[in-house]
């Protein structure tokens, strides 16, 4: 179809226009929050729109590790992403092979109880979770937090994973066991190899779901100032002192958080849709 | 010579013992399955199954802070009480529900629309698609603290902004009228994880079906309306489910926003809040089990009811006799 020059050129205008104008309205929040995480104390409190900051004040940042304890913050962040990834990485792994690859009696019984639980929402587990983990004295601890990390109770990874493998040719598969691999063998040494994709998507899912999980933390750990993960720590900052005029430090906070993310999306984003996508699992 | 021997024996008895190995391994796959699938399955039991069958049973006892031993059932009161005299039942549900009815079609329409542009394969396309991600992958609870700030009366961009060019600053977080739109706000900063789920979507779809319509004579909006959106169809499902059922749960930016009553007059008590209040504030946890009930089964109903009318505008491929 040949299109009138000046018609395309209208059009591409168009196009643009809308795309830049979204784009700055989507980035206006995050520029603002780069700014005034660079303001001054006096600065943040004056009612006059002023995006770049004079003087810069770099000292923030800093600031915010000496006022409140970051560090133990993100370390017990990271015990969460720990025990999130083990779970992804190995539990997980291996159910999403045993569904796929293995044949075992009841295997679509189990496979249809796995679809059913991704649909069960998790307000109606919380209040006897909590009271079982109250009951042999977990509250205040990592445990709850852990514990069903550790297991990979997650059903989306292992539907994730399941998929994926499904689509690695069975010829694969069947040579290698010919051939005298076990099935640990195969999963080891074939699928997971083969599963960068689906692996580094799935990875994504666990980092950033531990690194944002608020209502989990703020149940067991609430109480237990020690324990407090980056996301408690936000909110207290904000909930606690609250005034207008510790907004920049909130920003400087909210940096902190945001930074790790950006860094491992910016590294996963090209397996992030051709992990989750490829194989077809959003596909009806 | 005779270590050699030692040796050589060694290393056979080492073979079959390897092969013994192997044959039991592939006699015993279906137990090996199990084995692999057990970890996810005990946490099924008791992370999934025991909670529900005992949230079940709670949301029908009178469990409160002090209750010692086996709460004491009650049969249906905690319902009866629910539907007749909870106040803020029908508030939170409403506020809810308010919530959802904008936030859920206006980040599909956005998100669908600004995935189409982008799939135009355009210049500088990667650069404008990250822009628009990006602020998806904020971290809830920072996002939340960002809006907090963002839309401050005073000090935030937002109110600076319509003051500078003429207009009337709001209170979005302080007057009733205001929460709603806030939180809805919100939630449409983040359409982007919506938005690259349709783009893959988009992308998916074969460029022989768009030359061949070009050959027919159809202008691009025939191509959006005939081959475009029924295609995607099953990613604007997919899309529409997860936004209803997260929507029903939106908790944290509420819980950070706004203070546990939901801010003035209550205007931002969403159910999931009166749910957590009522267990962790007000240690009611058969009353509040109750209403957890009541939500799953509203979710629970809207999922099979969704599923059920999809076959009649979802499009599977398969079904190309219902198209002509």
């Amino acid at each position: 179809m040949i299109e009138d020059p000046r018609a395309k050129m209208v059009r591409y205008m168009v196009i643009y226009t809308i795309l830049t104008v979204g784009a700055i309205v989507m980035m206006v929040p995050l520029l603002w929050t780069v700014s005034t995480s660079l303001k001054t104390r006096d600065k943040i409190t004056i009612r006059r729109l002023e995006l770049i900051p004079d003087p810069v004040a770099w000292e923030n940042y800093p600031y915010l590790f000496e006022a409140r304890p970051i560090l133990q913050y993100t370390r017990n962040t990271m015990v969460i992403v720990v025990a999130s990834l083990f779970g992804a990485w190995v539990p997980c792994t291996l159910a999403g092979y045993a569904f796929a690859r293995i044949p075992f009696p009841g295997r679509n019984i189990f496979f249809g109880i796995l679809l059913a639980t991704m649909m069960l929402p998790y307000v109606v587990r919380l209040i006897p979770l909590f009271l079982f983990f109250d009951e042999i004295g977990w509250t205040r601890t990592f445990g709850p937090l852990i514990l069903p990390r550790v297991l990979g109770h997650n059903a989306f990874y292992i539907f994730l994973y399941r998929q994926f493998f499904r689509g690695i040719p069975e010829d694969i598969y069947d040579s290698a066991r010919i051939d005298g691999c076990s099935e640990f063998g195969v999963w080891w040494r074939i699928f997971m190899p083969m599963s960068r994709p689906v692996l580094a998507a799935v990875s994504i899912f666990a980092f950033s779901f531990a690194w944002n999980d608020f209502l989990n933390p703020l149940i067991y750990l609430g109480s237990n100032k020690e324990l407090w993960t980056l996301a408690l720590g936000l909110n207290a900052l904000q909930g606690f002192e609250g005034e207008d005029n510790s907004l920049n430090l909130i920003m400087v906070f909210s940096m902190l958080m945001i930074i790790p993310m950006l860094i491992v999306f910016y590294f996963g984003q090209k397996h992030l849709i051709s992990g989750v996508t490829a194989q077809g699992s959003l596909k009806g | 010579m005779a270590q050699a021997s030692l040796k050589a024996k060694h290393t056979q008895s080492d073979v079959t013992w390897k092969t013994r190995l192997q044959e039991w391994w592939f006699r015993n796959r279906a137990l090996i399955g199990f084995a692999f699938i057990f970890p996810w399955f005990a946490g099924f039991i008791i992370f999934d199954l025991l909670p529900f069958v005992y949230n079940l049973y709670l949301s029908f006892t009178d469990y409160q802070i002090g209750t010692r031993g086996v709460p004491p059932w009650i049969g249906f009161e905690n319902y009866i009480e629910i539907f007749t005299d909870d106040k803020l039942f029908g508030k939170s549900m409403y506020n809810t529900v308010y919530y959802l009815g904008f936030s859920v079609p206006l980040r599909l329409i956005f998100a669908f629309l600004i995935a189409l542009i982008l799939n135009l394969r355009v210049r500088g396309m990667e650069l404008y698609r990250t822009l628009f991600y990006v602020p998806s992958v904020v971290p809830l609870v920072a996002a939340t603290v960002i809006f907090a700030g963002f839309l401050n009366t005073r000090y935030g961009f937002l109110n600076q902004f319509l003051v500078l060019i003429g207009a009337t600053p709001v209170r979005w977080l302080s007057s009733p009228d205001a929460i709603k739109p806030s939180l809805i706000l919100l939630s449409l900063w983040g359409f982007g994880g919506q938005m690259i789920i349709f783009l893959a979507g988009l992308q998916s779809i074969p460029d022989d079906l768009y030359e061949a319509a070009a050959i027919d004579g159809g202008t691009g909006w025939h191509r959006l309306i005939y081959i475009t959106v029924p295609l995607m169809t099953p990613t604007i499902f997919f899309n529409l489910l997860l936004g209803l059922i997260g929507g029903f749960q939106i908790f944290e930016q509420v819980f950070i926003l706004l203070d546990t009553n939901g801010g003035p007059l209550q205007a931002g008590l969403v159910y999931m809040l009166h749910v957590y209040n009522k267990a962790f504030r007000d240690f009611e946890f058969g009353y509040s089990a109750a209403l957890s009930v009541i939500l799953f089964l509203i979710i629970f109903v809207l999922t099979l009811m969704l599923v059920y009318t999809s076959n009649r505008w979802v499009f599977y491929g398969d079904a190309q006799d219902d198209e002509t």
